[in-house]
């Protein structure tokens, strides 16, 4: 019986960054996968949960377990959403649907490595790139080691841009710190949010990097946001845009 | 805007201050770093000590009692304290007894946390910190910004100019040998002065009755073995069951605090000096309360490293008073709600959740899972602000409903796209003071599938 995968697009990423969510889309097909997008969806709840009002977010959660818990897994090219669900659905009656939609809700990077076990690309992207580790995605369902544990390093993120032809990817003075987004933090503490943008930036700046990526879209788009405020020529891109093989 | 926001905006307005602030306390998170590779076992260290701190919440009772019997078999009085007021309460009156009128302290946040000092300056007391951090802030009337390092906050220049103010120093003086010589000379005659000492407590033991101090100045030594009274203060969750625990801790508390493998004096007291006093002060002040909360209860295991302020990217650039509380930081927004939830209802928001603070912590509190659960305890208890309270709910409506929400989701990208700046840029847009807002395509990710289906 052939794999059902569903293919979630998180809220801001239909609405504002199309592009990302058509890459993880052609990259899954190409992959050979058979990826089905239910039309319905709307959002992970994760925004009203971080506020405080989790509560509030109950009726998305049920609506996101009923489009999706008949795939055999989710897949989402955000590791904050993937953590939302896996995470905290923990307060809606745990049904078989909502324990089978939080077991098998994938962030991008999980799915490639992990399940279709992918060892190569057919992608090219001869620019020099930062990796920014997105907190949720490196913490919650640890991506990677991170910085602060004393564990053998390691990041599928960068396991997976290394499989791209001619990339360089460089090392940071700061290797995970957190880019300030956080949510509905960004516009709660701003000026804390804007300066820690501003520090990372200036990071990946120091190194020379062309091109920033990062595994979510939300980070990059607090990052983008300051970078177009202060005409700074380095871009962002989300990590399946390199991984389809996207061209400057 | 909550407090934190407002006090952490004043203090990014100095750019290059906070650049430095966050650089001094990086540059401690990094000597954390090399300091914890150096020992393969560091993740088993951190189980292994949380697994005991477990042992101890859920024991707390027997231990206690155990540890206050062996105490007073060693000849130690034993004070219980509710609460601060009953600890300062209890303090004075050993003072009292003896006529105390110059007392020295060594470092403890717990008697901040009590206001002791203030307690018995206005008693009479003339109370002197002798940490060297300690002393700066004393000597210029703050409170401790970081509870490793309570002056961290402060450069050497204005440490001089306070020196000089204060201590009598040459004016203009920054090498920081030439001042804390100068402490050096002022503290030893209060040191030679004082009829008592007092000290904070890092661990005490079940099975002996002793407690154990850790500094790197000596100075809680240099207290108890001058004057004839000695006061340890400790909150109830200090307690290690037995000394063999010890070694857990002491590993793991100076490589997270500061990087070094150990603190320079690891000072063990089990009784008192053969013509003198010893006494302990254990004191609750709304622990039970917090082991009560089950949610909550493992911030009790807590070992006051500070390394979760050390990384955390808000407290390095919003500096520790802009928290408004003793324990400032990550750790100190998980604590403080539990005494005062309305007054502190904004701390919990002072993080992104990134989850770095969890990831350092020694003793493996949860404390970015902790920052979230008190976000709904403030939303169920009634203390976020009606408007966002409202927005909240409004956004409850509107996304799990695929009409509602494609209707949003247009309407928003198209007022970005069509609005003149002024509209879209104003004050009550927060997000776009200094960032701009995202560029909306056409066409949404939906209506692009949609296309390509058809």
């Amino acid at each position: 019986m052939p794999v059902k995968i569903g293919l979630f697009i998180p809220c801001y990423i239909d609405q504002f960054y199309p592009q990302v969510g058509i890459a993880t889309l052609e990259l899954l097909e190409k992959l050979g996968c058979r990826v089905e997008y239910p039309a319905g969806q709307t959002c992970c709840g994760q925004p009203m949960a971080n506020t405080g009002c989790e509560q509030d977010a109950t009726t998305t959660y049920q609506h996101f377990v009923q489009l999706f818990h008949a795939f055999d897994y989710v897949v989402a090219p955000s590791g904050s959403c993937v953590y939302h669900v896996r995470k905290h659905y923990d307060i809606i009656e745990q049904t078989e649907e909502v324990k089978r939609v939080r077991k098998n809700t994938l962030d991008l990077a999980e799915f490639l490595l992990d399940v279709l076990q992918v060892k190569r690309l057919e992608a090219r992207f001869p620019h020099k790139v930062g990796l920014h580790q997105s907190c949720h995605g490196l913490r919650g369902l640890r991506l990677g080691s991170g910085s602060e544990r004393i564990l053998e390093p390691s990041s599928k993120l960068n396991t997976l841009l290394r499989m791209v032809a001619g990339i360089e990817l460089v090392e940071l003075t700061r290797a995970d710190e957190c880019c300030g987004f956080g949510g509905t933090f960004a516009i709660n503490e701003p000026a804390i949010s804007v300066k820690m943008g501003k520090d990372r930036i200036a990071d990946h700046e120091r190194q020379g990097v062309e091109v920033l990526t990062a595994g979510d879209m939300s980070c990059l788009m607090h990052l983008e946001g300051i970078i177009r405020r202060q005409r700074k020529t380095i871009q962002v891109k989300h990590i399946a845009e390199i991984l389809n093989g996207a061209s400057l | 805007m909550n407090e934190h926001a407002q006090k952490a905006a004043e203090f990014i307005r100095d750019e290059s201050r906070t650049d430095w602030h966050d650089e001094a306390l990086w540059f401690v998170r990094t000597k954390r770093d090399k300091a914890s590779h150096g020992i393969p076992e560091w993740e088993e260290l951190r189980e292994l000590a949380s697994q005991v701190k477990d042992n101890v919440l859920s024991n707390l009772d027997q231990y206690l009692e155990q540890f206050e019997s062996r105490a007073v078999q060693n000849g130690v009085h034993v004070h219980w304290a509710a609460d601060a007021e009953a600890h300062n309460r209890i303090v004075y009156s050993i003072l009292e007894k003896h006529q105390v009128q110059r007392l020295v302290k060594s470092k403890s946040m717990l008697t901040e946390e009590c206001h002791l000092n203030e307690y018995l300056i206005e008693r009479g007391v003339e109370v002197v910190d002798t940490d060297l951090g300690e002393r700066i802030i004393q000597l210029k009337e703050e409170p401790p910004s970081h509870i490793v390092m309570p002056a961290i906050h402060l450069k050497k220049e204005e440490v001089g100019e306070l020196f000089h103010e204060k201590l009598h120093t040459k004016k203009g003086a920054t090498d920081p040998k030439y001042l804390t010589e100068a402490a050096r000379q002022h503290l030893r005659q209060k040191f030679l002065a004082a009829q008592a000492a007092i000290t904070g407590v890092n661990f005490a033991i079940a099975e002996t009755g002793g407690v154990v101090v850790c500094t790197n100045e000596g100075n809680a030594d240099m207290g108890v073995h001058l004057a004839p009274v000695q006061i340890h203060c400790m909150g109830i969750e200090k307690i290690l069951p037995r000394a063999e625990h010890l070694g857990i801790f002491t590993r793991l508390l100076a490589r997270s605090a500061t990087g070094q493998p150990i603190t320079i004096y690891t000072s063990h007291y089990h009784r008192p000096r053969p013509d003198g006093e010893m006494h302990i002060v254990i004191v609750d002040n709304g622990r039970t309360a917090q082991l009560g909360r089950e949610d909550f209860r493992n911030s009790l295991k807590c070992i006051r490293c500070g390394a979760c302020m050390n990384t955390c990217p808000i407290y390095r650039r919003s500096g520790g008073h802009s928290y408004g509380s003793t324990v400032p930081g990550p750790i100190g927004s998980i604590l403080t709600p539990g005494i005062d939830l309305k007054k502190y209802s904004g701390l919990p928001f002072a993080s992104t959740l990134c989850g770095s603070c969890s990831d350092v912590c020694p003793v493996k509190i949860n404390i970015h899972e902790q920052l979230y659960r008190w976000r709904q305890v403030i939303t169920q208890e009634g203390h976020l602000p009606p408007a966002k309270r409202q927005s909240m709910k409004w956004a409850g409506r509107v996304l799990p409903s695929t009409s509602w929400y494609n209707f949003f989701g247009k309407l928003v990208s198209w007022a970005i796209r069509r609005f003149p700046r002024p509209f879209l840029y104003n004050r009550f847009n927060e997000w776009g003071k200094e960032r701009e807002l995202p560029q909306p395509p056409r066409q949404s990710f939906k209506e692009w599938h949609r296309q390509r289906e058809a």
